[in-house]
């Protein structure tokens, strides 16, 4: 799950707003008293700088549940006070800002004061906020053992992702999270873990084959395949030829069109898969890229004989809350912030082709 | 069955092929070598060949004036190159160049459609693995076509 692309051409990117709400609420969120948290969240931000309480004060101040929280909990109290901190965004600030491409930049972020976030797992997303802008749900590209500081790779596609890749070092940018699933790092121990890459689908994935290749000798073969648009649109370019020198990590890198002096290959993703060798009785696949990228690639991987549950997917959609509250994420039963954004495709078969509109 | 024989039908393309057809098969190939950078042949020449790559990496290509050779797909190990042979008027559609030393394993082709010609069933049997071959192909074309990775905001 990269850079969420829904930002809405042009409209404002709520995370605060109430204008985010849906007037039809899926399942059983009741987005009425989201908006109304909302607000408070919002009306609350500044006065977090002052002296009250701002983070209890808004239980003080509404008092009303949320449902699918209240219930589980054992005090209500803290429910709310735990999902008001998780609302409020934590300023960071920028300490480097490096181009990727010609419309992608990976920042590093470090927490401006003692507060940060929790540490994160791979294939999870924060959602960030430019200040006055906007927030968008971006993945986290770092590495997950390296404490402090974030990672995130960003491509500018709408108003709110401009601003993200337009700061430089020392601007502040909000942070909340993190949030959702994380890949199944663990979980492949003792077998083959291909990873399928496409175009800006590699940021969400950095952080998996850090895991896999930290603890290198729980694997057996490890691959990379990755697709990008051309040579120029490459993510990471450097770091990919440092895992290509590694002798115990497959590195295939594949274009859609290239001329001029690009030696590598050229053709789809899908076209790869076929070339490795891997034992697919034994082999966890972690896909993420375009959809469309991501169903050529599930139909190539069941074709070489991967089981459905053994082929994990980080999907995109429109996020806003990050918690599974205001339901703009909802696909079929899932809240792809809360369930996702991976999810296995056995889960995710009956709901990936269905079209929006 | 001889080592070339058994190699072919170790080929994911010739898996389960009879071994009477892999015979015959065999005995329309010979071995080719090209450095890198040597075209393998060229759009528009006679396409008398078709390939299986042992070594090495091939690269199909299409000159454009205005934007120079455009490097359509790359094949590489076990692959096939090269499907003109089987429809008149058997003319290569692209170039095919080899990136890197390359060892190929050429099938003279005429000597294959006249076997086809005479045994419908070897004609069957090569038909169906190489619609399937192009099947493929055309289905990584369309989604190449699709261009996934552009970003939205650009309007392609």
């Amino acid at each position: 799950m990269p850079t969420r692309l829904r930002e809405g051409d042009g409209a404002p990117v709520p995370g605060f707003g109430i204008s985010s709400i849906p007037s039809r609420q899926p399942g059983e969120h009741n987005g009425l008293l989201f908006s109304a948290f909302l607000c408070a969240s919002a009306s609350l931000r500044e006065s977090k700088k002052g002296k009250i309480s701002a983070r209890t004060g808004i239980f003080v101040l509404f008092g009303f549940g949320v449902p699918g929280h209240n219930d589980r909990a054992s005090g209500g109290a803290e429910v709310h006070v735990g999902i008001l901190n998780a609302m409020i965004p934590i300023h960071y600030v920028v300490q480097r800002v490096c181009r990727e491409t010609r419309d992608t930049f990976t920042i590093e972020l470090a927490p401006s004061t003692e507060e940060s976030i929790a540490a994160f797992e791979p294939g999870q997303f924060n959602m960030l906020y430019s200040f006055g802008i906007g927030e968008v749900p971006v993945s986290i590209s770092g590495d997950p053992a390296e404490s402090g500081c974030l990672v995130h790779t960003i491509r500018a596609v709408g108003p709110v992702t401009q601003a993200l890749c337009d700061v430089t070092r020392g601007d502040t940018l909000g942070v909340r999270g993190p949030f959702g699933t994380a890949w199944p790092v663990s979980g492949a121990v003792g077998g083959d873990a291909l990873i399928v890459a496409g175009g800006l689908g590699l940021a969400p994935l950095r952080p998996a084959l850090y895991g896999l290749m930290r603890n290198r000798s729980a694997y057996g073969r490890i691959a990379l395949i990755y697709g990008a648009r051309s040579p120029e649109d490459l993510l990471y370019r450097r770091e990919i030829e440092k895992w290509r020198s590694h002798l115990d990590l497959q590195i295939e890198v594949t274009v859609d069109g290239g001329r001029g002096e690009w030696r590598g290959h050229v053709g789809v993703v899908t076209t790869l898969i076929g070339r490795l060798v891997f034992d697919p009785a034994r082999t966890t696949a972690l896909v993420c890229g375009p959809e469309v990228m991501m169903r050529f690639t599930v139909l190539e991987l069941l074709k070489q004989g991967l089981s459905e549950d053994r082929v994990f997917l980080s999907l995109e959609r429109n996020m806003k809350c990050g918690m599974g509250l205001c339901g703009h994420c909802q696909l079929g039963p899932f809240l792809v912030c809360r369930d996702g954004p991976i999810l296995t495709y056995s889960a995710l078969r009956r709901w990936m082709d269905r079209r929006e509109a | 069955m001889s080592a070339l024989e058994q190699d072919l039908g170790a080929l994911p393309f010739f898996a389960g092929l009879e071994p009477v057809y892999l015979r015959l098969i065999a005995e329309c190939a010979s071995p080719a070598c090209y450095d890198p950078g040597e075209s393998i042949f060229q759009q528009g020449g006679q396409a008398d060949r078709f390939y299986i790559v042992g070594e090495g990496r091939v690269a199909l290509e299409i000159f454009s004036s205005d934007r120079g050779i455009l490097t359509i797909q790359t094949l590489a190990s076990r692959e096939v190159v090269g499907a003109s042979w089987l429809f008149p008027p058997y003319i290569w559609q692209y170039d095919a160049r080899a990136l890197e030393f390359t060892r190929l394993l050429a099938f003279n082709a005429v000597c294959l459609r006249a076997a086809c010609d005479q045994d419908h069933d070897l004609g069957y049997d090569l038909m169906k693995r190489f619609a399937r071959l192009m099947v493929e192909r055309l289905n990584a074309a369309r989604f190449q076509l699709l261009d996934v990775y552009a970003n939205p905001a650009s309007g392609r």
